[in-house]
């Protein structure tokens, strides 16, 4: 089957560790913003009309994500995305992503430094060690 | 009639820039060796052009005029590499730059000679070549900006390509914003000059005329061709190279690879030079 490149990175979404922005506000960069997955993540309401300037290393990472899944992919690539998030934005962020791939049938590889982060979000984790791939046992 | 001049004439003009320059050096402004070095070089290119236009009125021979054009293509071509802030391979800029300038200044030349002009014959070098250098001149200083700014905006904003690129968008998509920015700024010293012909400065072709003896009314048509011919060439020109450049940093799987065009150092960082 031949993919053009972008219709790919559609539906094998990459979400790097730090997300770029070009619109002087952030609702440009939506479709849409649903306010029920705003709430989700507890980002305020009005935010689609804040200046990309106001936001916070932790609101962009949330925000990245909303952006990425417009598109609705069947693979999330996932970076370390919760880096800059306090303790509680992790929850709501791994809860979003839970629930997003139940829903969609879809299936994530999520890259991160925090093993116990692994062990919640991932059925197989593997390491990084001395170049080659070392499976570990949930 | 055209009043001739003398080279004594010349001269009173030069002694201007000569104490320019000696203004320059008093007060310390380190213009002076530059404005030297580009004035003797007016002077010496155009005495040269002015012996080789003598010679070609003479002998009309179509080859002549090829490679007089030919000539004049590829010394454009390099001044707007030279132009660029961020140097581009050799081969690639060269193409891209010569490719632009053919499509646009030698397609419209060639058109206007031959519909408009309608010269015996069409390529008559009268005709010919300062049609043709104008609109290189002009369409050349439109393509530089807009190569300029277009390298320049994509290099600094790459992450924000690459970001749109990993949104699903296509590589044309990715780039159009900044495309748009590269248009607008290749096209403003053309716009410039239409919107202030008449009320602002009398260009260049009109003023020659007139100073000749031609009646203002015939001089002004001459002119507004001209203008039509340089703005419509430019807006070409700078397309294509704009199409040309977007087509060419990115690779066949769409993914930004500046190193297909610019020359990159070797002793810059480890991230640029991933970009392969």
């Amino acid at each position: 089957m031949q993919l053009k490149a972008n219709e790919w990175r559609k539906k094998v979404a990459l979400l790097s560790a730090e997300t770029h922005w070009w619109f002087d506000s952030v609702g440009e960069h939506f479709k849409a913003l649903s306010s029920e997955n705003l709430q989700l993540l507890d980002l305020p309401e009005d935010i689609s009309t804040w200046a990309v300037t106001r936001l916070s290393s932790g609101e962009k990472q949330r925000l990245g994500l909303l952006r990425l899944l417009e598109n609705m992919p069947d693979v999330l690539l996932l970076d370390e995305p919760t880096a800059n998030l306090d303790k509680q934005n992790v929850n709501l962020f791994e809860k979003f992503v839970d629930n997003y791939l139940l829903a969609n049938s879809a299936c994530a590889i999520w890259v991160s430094h925090d093993a116990e982060q692994l062990k919640r979000v991932s059925a197989l984790q593997y390491e990084i060690i001395s170049g080659g791939l070392v499976s570990h046992v949930n | 009639m055209l009043i001739e001049l003398s080279t004594l004439d010349l001269s009173l003009a030069a002694i201007l820039v000569l104490l320019l320059g000696l203004l320059s050096w008093r007060m310390s402004l380190g213009i002076t060796a530059q404005l030297y070095i580009a004035a003797l070089r007016t002077t010496v290119q155009l005495l040269l052009i002015g012996l080789v236009l003598k010679t070609l009125f003479e002998n009309t021979h179509i080859v002549f005029i090829i490679i007089i054009a030919t000539v004049m293509l590829s010394v454009a071509g390099w001044e707007i590499l030279s132009r660029q802030q961020r140097k581009l391979k050799l081969w690639w800029g060269l193409g891209i730059s010569t490719g632009s300038l053919f499509v646009s200044s030698f397609l419209i030349t060639l058109l206007c000679l031959t519909t408009v002009i309608n010269a015996e014959p069409w390529y008559h070098p009268q005709y010919a070549i300062p049609l043709l250098g104008m609109l290189l001149g002009n369409t050349m200083t439109g393509i530089a900006l807009g190569m300029d700014r277009l390298v320049q905006t994509a290099w600094q904003q790459r992450p924000a390509i690459e970001q749109r690129l990993m949104l699903g968008q296509t590589a044309d998509n990715a780039i159009s914003d900044i495309r748009r920015e590269a248009m607008r700024a290749g096209m403003i010293p053309i716009i410039n000059s239409m919107a202030a012909a008449g009320l602002v400065s009398l260009p260049g072709l009109m003023t020659g005329q007139i100073l000749a003896g031609a009646a203002p009314v015939e001089a002004v048509k001459y002119q507004i061709l001209i203008m039509f011919m340089i703005s419509s060439g430019t807006g070409l020109g700078v397309i294509s190279v704009l199409w040309l450049i977007s087509k060419r940093i990115f690779d066949e799987r769409e993914r930004l690879c500046f190193k297909r065009l610019l020359k990159i150092e070797k002793n810059l960082s480890e991230e640029i030079r991933k970009q392969k």
